[in-house]
């Protein structure tokens, strides 16, 4: 058996359709939206602002604080209960992670710059998705960043190695399967997010990462786009 | 210009390639990577010879010592007042610093300035843990009484002061309001309803099109204009 | 805290003009309502009223009737205050502004009976749907009760049933039956400021109010459910020229539904 042809007949290296907006909630300081098929992902970032309790301080730099977070009828099964879980809380901190090597908070001293990320709608890639859409959101918030992230989900489906699995490659029945999340810094192409689910043999975790690191600088046109866009909505 | 890959109002993306070549330099917003220059931020192009600069657009207030800020009321202890600077850092504004008339050890400070009501301060001081301290001593520093607050982005003030106050002063002139602007994003403005309507639909018209040229000359007429129809 | 704020809203109001240059009883605008927003969700809306925006989503799920309504489905209304939406709010379980935000909703649609239960019923006595209505704000600013509870009839009108077996729920597979609305109740929420009667607050609004009461109607006026808020008591002379405002403002809301 061959994984001939991906179940919605993408190319292997090709994602879903993308979109993605920037300053879309007007009460935060920076805002986006990002969706990639049927994951829908908003982010909104407050900050530098006031951080408590007081021994979370940190008195030689800011911290940053990122929050994932799915919408009870975000999933394409059953109702997620509201509250989290710790497979959000595990997304919430490799999403800080992936977030932090870019930013530099030593100016803002003992306060936070909070991150929320919340997902209406997910179908696969959905921490990728939030990523996305926090580094786009990091950006309109004016902070200091020596690039933006981009990420996007990597694997393996049976033989092949395909770009952005969907739902229905990550429970692909026939074959083995690996669900590679990776996030970038596109400027240098240095990985801030790996994880991986599955079976792979180390050549074609080598052949996934090539296949990221393309994906990546696909989605960081998006993102750049979506940034000067805001800036530009008045012209 | 050889090696700066773009132009003077372009809006730049961090970890954008803005210049390559050693003699290209990185200014205010942009850093150095083995021979490229690089966005560090999101923020508007600006070129000074040879050094490449990137404007904030947006971000939050950054106190700076010398500032005029507008300042919210929010704790009244027995030395001093807390403050709400509209950002990340709360001010102190001490008894000695708060008012030229003697205030007695053991007085109700709440005589002065009360919860929630807001002053025009300037920073005294800013250390590097970010603790203020600011002043109402000086020319203009007052309680502000009447009016309204509305919030503008902090990199917007310059424009929405002009060259020397004209901008304002413009503002001023056509809606018989008094304006106060903070160099925090906070501004004051007092008047009629109607002309209060004015000043600020004026205001919102600089933040959202200060990039562009001709600003003065648009609000001019968008003034005149809103004159008209009241 | 607020009292310069409050001085000056007051003010205007009684020149009749509001902080954005609207009449008392005028609503932002635009109000848009988009359907079925979000596919993995039975049902969908997002509603916007100016700068305020909400999602609503509803999930059907299957099980078993209350011992004392053994014939008759429910519905179950949550929302969250998301910090996503307000710098006002924090991460944790929902506090009582959320929870009050829930019960108006649910408060409007059960009273209302725009739903009939009896047709959520699956087989008496061992098995219902339950329908499951969840509002997240995207964007709060200001009278999230408005824009949930339309959000919630809008999500509603949308949904349809999920496959069922008899045993489990196949939510890939969505039939053609659409939920059926037999009311459309409409929450309209009328604050007091002073001597002053205003719909639609804004963020800075809300932080004056002296009283609010959220009035649910439904087509022909009859009322089906209210909520006061604030700490100020109302005299019924108040409340009925609350309640006037309320019936008269639903009727404008209920066009954007169409």
């Amino acid at each position: 058996m061959s994984y001939k042809q991906r179940i919605d007949n993408r190319g292997f290296d090709e994602t879903r359709p993308i979109e993605a907006k920037v300053g879309v909630i007007k009460r935060a300081d920076g805002s986006a939206m990002f969706r990639i098929g049927n994951t829908l992902a908003y982010a909104a970032v407050y900050g530098p602002r006031n951080l408590h309790p007081k021994f979370m301080q940190d008195p030689q730099t800011g911290i940053l604080r990122c929050n994932y977070n799915m919408m009870p009828f975000s999933s394409s099964g059953e109702r997620v209960r509201p509250g989290g879980s710790r497979r959000s809380k595990e997304i919430s901190l490799v999403t800080e992670k992936a977030l932090l090597p870019v930013l530099n908070l030593e100016d803002y001293p003992n306060s936070v710059v909070d991150v929320f990320i919340e997902l209406p709608e997910t179908e696969a890639g959905s921490r990728c998705a939030g990523i996305c859409a926090a580094s786009m959101a990091l950006a309109d918030a004016g902070l200091d960043m020596r690039d933006l992230v981009s990420a996007v989900s990597v694997g393996r489906v049976d033989d092949k190695m395909v770009v952005d699995l969907d739902y229905s490659e990550e429970s692909y029945p026939d074959g083995p399967v690996a669900d590679i999340p990776v996030a970038m810094m596109p400027g240098s192409g240095k990985i801030t997010l790996l994880q991986m689910d599955g079976e792979v043999s180390k050549e074609q975790l080598k052949e996934a990462l090539e296949m990221a690191k393309k994906a990546c600088l696909q989605i960081y046109e998006v993102q750049k786009k979506a940034l000067k866009e805001k800036y530009h909505e008045v012209e | 210009m050889s090696g700066i890959t773009v132009n003077e109002k372009d809006i730049a993306v961090p970890g954008e390639v803005l210049g390559t070549g050693m003699d290209i330099l990185p200014g205010m917003g942009t850093y150095r990577e083995g021979d490229r220059i690089m966005a560090g931020r999101l923020g508007l192009v600006m070129l000074e010879g040879r050094t490449i600069k990137l404007i904030p657009m947006s971000g939050r207030y950054m106190p700076k010592i010398g500032d005029t800020i507008i300042c919210k009321v929010i704790d009244v202890g027995f030395n001093g007042w807390r403050l709400d600077t509209n950002s990340a850092y709360s001010a102190m504004l001490s008894m000695k610093d708060a008012t030229s008339d003697f205030i007695a050890r053991g007085a109700n400070l709440t005589q002065y300035y009360d919860l929630g009501e807001h002053i025009v301060c300037k920073i005294a001081n800013v250390t590097s843990q970010k603790l203020i301290d600011v002043t109402m001593k000086g020319p203009g520093l007052r309680k502000l009484k009447g009016g309204r607050i509305i919030e503008v982005s902090t990199h917007k003030v310059p424009r929405i002061i002009g060259k020397q106050g004209s901008m304002v002063m413009m503002i001023k002139d056509a809606t018989q309001c008094n304006i106060t602007v903070g160099q925090n994003g906070l501004v004051w403005i007092e008047g009629s309803p109607v002309n209060e309507m004015r000043a600020i639909n004026a205001i919102r018209k600089i933040e959202k099109e200060s990039h562009l040229s001709g600003l003065t000359e648009k609000i001019k007429s968008f003034l005149e204009t809103s004159q008209q129809v009241n | 805290m607020f009292k310069e704020l409050r001085t000056h809203i007051v003010t205007l109001l009684n020149n009749q003009t509001r902080l954005d240059g609207r009449k008392a009883t005028e609503y932002r605008s635009p109000i848009s309502i988009e359907y079925g927003v979000i596919k993995t969700a039975e049902g969908s809306a997002r509603v916007k009223i100016g700068e305020t925006e909400v999602l609503v989503g509803v999930k059907l799920e299957v099980g078993e009737p209350y011992p004392d309504s053994p014939g008759e489905g429910t519905i179950i209304v949550g929302a969250e205050l998301l910090p996503l939406s307000s710098p006002d709010y924090e991460l944790g379980p929902p506090g009582i502004k959320a929870i009050e935000l829930a019960r108006v909703v649910d408060r409007g649609i059960r009273e209302s009976k725009a739903l009939d239960f009896k047709k959520l019923c699956i087989e008496h006595g061992k098995s219902i749907w339950m329908v499951v209505i969840d509002i997240c704000p995207i964007n709060d600013a200001g009278n999230l009760f408005d824009a949930a509870s339309l959000g919630a009839i809008a999500a509603l009108k949308n949904t349809k049933y999920p496959a069922y077996n008899g045993e489990k729920v196949d939510y890939k597979n969505k039939t053609d039956k659409q939920m059926q609305l037999e009311k459309v109740p409409i929450a309209v929420t009328v604050i007091k400021i002073d001597n002053n009667f205003i719909v639609d607050p804004d963020t800075e609004e809300e932080k004056v109010i002296d009283a609010r009461l959220t009035v649910s109607s439904m087509e022909d006026g009859t009322l089906c459910a209210l909520q006061k808020g604030g700490d100020q008591p109302l005299t019924q002379d108040e409340i009925s020229q609350m309640l006037d405002i309320g019936i008269e403002k639903a009727k404008e809301l209920r066009a954007y539904l169409k």
